[in-house]
Parts: C-alpha cells; sequence; structure tokens
C-alpha cells in the first residue's frame, strides 16, 4: 500500500498522508500556486511538479533532497519563418508550451526517461530525469496533428501517455481530440489507433473516424497490456487488441459521461470511472456523488456511493484525479470542489479527507 | 544606459534585480539584462522568444507594440517597465 498521495491543486501542492489508519494533510507546498500535475518516478525517487503561472507561463520543478529545484520546462521549437499555422478558430497557433497534461514515466529498463504531454499537442521526452526535454518532432511533424482540435480547451492536448510494460518503446498516447496514437519506435513514426470508438458531435461521415475521437483518458491494464479502457467524450470503449479496436460500453447508470478511468493493476476486467450527466451537464446526476465499477469488462457496473456524499454534491472528477495504487485496492479522488476521498477497499467505501482544499486538478500517489 | 525595472510580483518565482542595460531595442535590452539572469527568461518570454501573452513593457511610459520581435526602440534614457498585464487572472 501507498500512504502519500501528491494532490496537485489550482492553489498549490498538497502532501496527503495516512498515519495510524487516518489520511491528513501533511505538508503543503507552492501555496497559492496553480500547480497542474505530478509525477513519482519510482525508479529514481524523484516528484515532478507542473506549474502553470499564468502570466509566467509553465514550469516543471522536480524534488531534492532538502525540497525543490526549478528545472527545464519542455520548449517548443522555433516556429520556421513564414509558416501560418492556425487552430481550429482561425487564430495563429503559439508554438508555445500552454500547459502540461501529461507525465509518465519510462521502461524500468530506460532509467531517467520522462515523457511529457502538452497543449497544443506536443509531446516530449527526456532522458535526463528533466533536466532537458526534446520534442517528439515525428509525431509534430505528422501531417495529420494539424487535425487535431480543443477539447474541453481551446487547443488541443496530449493528456494520456501509456508506456507498454513489456516493450518501452513501445507507447500510446491519447489526445483530446485527436484521438490515440501509437509508436513502437519510441516516437520516431507514429500510427493513429483506436477503430471502432463513436463521436456524437461531429457530422455523419466524421462518426467513426479515429482522429475524430474525443479521449477523455486512456489507461491500460499492466499486467494485460491488451486491455486498455477509454473514458471518451460521448461514452466508455473498452480494447482488447492494445487500442487497435474498440467495442462501446453502453447502458451504464447513471452516466457514461466523465473524465477519468483506472483499470485494476493485475485484472484488465475490473475498471473505475466517476460519471457525471452529460457533456453539457458536467455535474453528478440527482447530486449525487458516485463511482462505477465493473467487474467483468463492462457487462455490469456497480454504483458505488458508500461515503460519498449523495444530496446537493455538484464535483466534477478530472481526468487527472482519480488515482488507485498498485495493489489495486486503494483509490482516491478530488473534486473540483475540493473534495478529497479515499477508499481501502476498491470503492467499496470511501471516507473523506476533506472538504476544503483548492479545486483539485489531479491525484497521484507518491 | 537604459534602466530596465521587473514587476515585483515575479521575483516571488525567479530574481529578477533592476539592472542597467545597453541595447537599442526592448529586444536587446531584455537579451542583455537575461545573459546574466538565463532563469529569468522563459518567466518573461514564450517559446518563441516573443513577449508572455499577459504581459506587457513599457518604455518611457509607453507599451510596446511588437511584442513578437520586441523591435521598440529603447534609448540610453529609457526607462523600461516589466509588467504582468491586468488581463490573465
Amino acid at each position: 500500500m501507498n500512504d502519500t498521495m501528491l494532490v496537485s491543486t489550482r492553489k498549490g501542492l498538497f502532501w496527503v498522508a495516512r498515519k495510524n489508519g487516518d489520511w491528513n494533510i501533511e505538508r503543503t507546498d507552492f501555496l497559492g500556486d496553480n500547480v497542474s500535475l505530478t509525477l513519482t518516478d519510482s525508479r529514481s525517487g524523484h516528484h515532478f511538479v507542473a506549474l502553470d503561472h499564468g502570466h509566467f507561463g509553465v514550469k516543471m520543478h522536480r524534488s531534492t533532497t532538502t525540497g525543490w529545484e526549478e528545472i527545464a520546462a519542455p520548449a517548443y521549437p522555433p516556429k520556421p519563418e513564414g509558416l501560418e499555422e492556425k487552430d481550429m478558430w482561425g487564430r495563429p497557433l503559439a508554438w508555445s508550451t500552454a500547459r502540461i497534461w501529461a507525465l509518465q514515466a519510462g521502461g524500468a529498463d530506460e532509467p531517467g526517461v520522462i515523457w511529457c504531454g502538452t497543449l497544443p499537442g506536443g509531446l516530449f521526452r527526456s532522458t535526463d530525469h528533466g533536466d532537458s526535454w526534446e520534442m517528439i518532432r515525428p509525431l509534430w511533424d505528422h501531417p495529420k496533428r494539424k487535425q487535431w482540435m480543443g477539447g474541453g480547451a481551446d487547443l488541443p492536448g496530449i493528456h494520456s501517455i501509456v508506456v507498454d510494460p513489456r516493450v518501452s518503446k513501445r507507447v500510446w498516447i491519447a489526445v483530446s481530440t485527436g484521438g490515440i496514437w501509437f509508436t513502437e519506435d519510441s516516437g520516431a513514426s507514429w500510427t493513429q489507433r483506436g477503430e471502432g470508438m463513436r463521436a456524437e458531435y461531429v457530422s455523419p461521415e466524421l462518426t467513426h473516424d479515429p482522429i475524430a475521437q474525443d479521449v477523455h483518458c486512456l489507461a491500460q491494464c499492466p499486467a494485460a497490456p491488451h486491455r486498455m479502457w477509454v473514458q471518451h467524450h460521448n461514452g466508455i470503449f473498452v480494447s482488447s487488441d492494445e487500442g487497435k479496436t474498440f467495442n462501446e460500453i453502453t447502458g451504464v447508470e447513471p452516466s457514461t459521461f466523465g473524465f477519468p478511468v483506472v483499470v485494476h493493476p493485475r485484472d484488465p476486467d475490473t475498471a473505475w470511472f466517476v460519471p457525471e450527466i452529460k457533456d453539457e451537464k458536467r455535474i453528478p446526476r440527482d447530486g449525487r456523488l458516485v463511482v462505477t465499477r465493473t467487474r467483468d469488462g463492462g457487462k455490469s457496473f456497480d454504483i458505488l456511493t458508500k461515503g460519498l456524499p449523495q444530496r446537493h454534491a455538484y464535483d466534477v472528477v478530472y481526468r487527472h484525479a482519480l488515482t488507485l495504487d498498485a495493489t489495486g485496492d486503494r483509490l482516491a479522488f478530488g473534486s473540483t470542489t475540493g473534495g478529497l476521498w479515499v477508499s481501502e477497499n476498491q470503492g467499496e467505501q470511501w471516507s473523506n479527507v476533506t472538504y476544503t482544499l483548492p479545486p483539485i486538478y489531479a491525484v497521484r500517489f507518491a | 544606459m537604459a534602466k530596465i525595472i521587473f514587476t515585483p510580483n515575479i521575483q516571488r518565482h525567479v530574481v529578477c534585480p533592476e539592472a542597467e542595460v545597453t541595447g537599442g531595442s526592448v529586444r536587446e535590452a531584455l537579451d542583455n539584462a537575461f545573459a546574466s539572469n538565463p532563469q529569468a527568461r522563459p518567466y518573461v518570454l514564450d517559446d518563441q522568444a516573443a513577449l508572455r501573452r499577459h504581459m506587457t513593457i513599457f518604455v518611457d511610459g509607453r507599451a510596446i507594440r511588437d511584442r513578437a520581435r520586441l523591435s521598440d526602440p529603447v534609448t540610453a534614457s529609457s526607462t523600461i517597465y516589466v509588467f504582468q498585464a491586468l488581463s490573465g487572472g
């Protein structure tokens, strides 16, 4: 069991730790600053934190034995003179990191490798624990990358990065909005994945186009990497062939709209979601905050409510704000209204840590 | 030499002392200021070395016009203020 979690919020980083059976806020860092995401690299022991200072831009810090040090943030290469590239709104697309939206450690056989996904769509890789970053140009220069669109944000972004636990140079990413992309050579070449997903928000000709799919979150079962789960803008999809094809899961109560998905580390049929009513009504149904869980690959779902507020709860749980630890028993999630909950038994029972944090962007076990 | 003064708000993140700098343009003045303080550069300029969207620079009381190339002229008697804009939260 992992007894510490890092909670990224609009107003700082909170270390929440379990002692004598109780979870409490043990330490705060970067108070007042916008903390968008963290990564704990179990290979090196480093913690990484992504900050968005607004006026002053996106920054990255890495833990030291005594605190934090600022390291390089991923930076876009010089935009070629005279190149005109516009976003979906017709505005010039700035080649500049607008947000760090995904952080993922590389494989066990490549210490120092960190992957980083950003808005407006650049994927970066570090081979030196974040001292420097290199943009994955074959993806940025891929002609279809320009078809990516904004999802929740105005700009497209890479929010999910999955490294194959068997072969580290095989990597999947998911884009909001641009579907799923796959490389088997550490980023030198890319192919689109994700046949079978369905988009309700585009014209009928594009409904099944893999690039039109607004994947909200992509998760892979580490022990069974063929199995991938997607929380999509208009549904839940599951793949049993490494993301080549997906089947839609329908009929799930209270809904199939949401942002996060996590999958059990050893059981590919067990996954958790946090549903909201629908894209145009992003609040829990009937003011009841629930987690849904399938244990049979999506054939049936449990609605988990014990310990969660069931009256006038309007918590939204972002894609990085639901997490589980390596045992697959302990889960935690945080909400936009500053609530933080932990379960020690796969979601059967939840306990509230606090209701008063700033809006929570990400929760990760340290 | 021109005087360059950075907003106090930036100092919480990165030390940016007031400096005397040479240069005939805002670009040259900033380059000279950041030469000895490279960590401050990405707090003011974006990845393409343009002024960050929610930053403003005043030269002798006038907001600069060229936010991409920073070509607005600077004289030896100029005072340059680097502020955060009210926009941007």
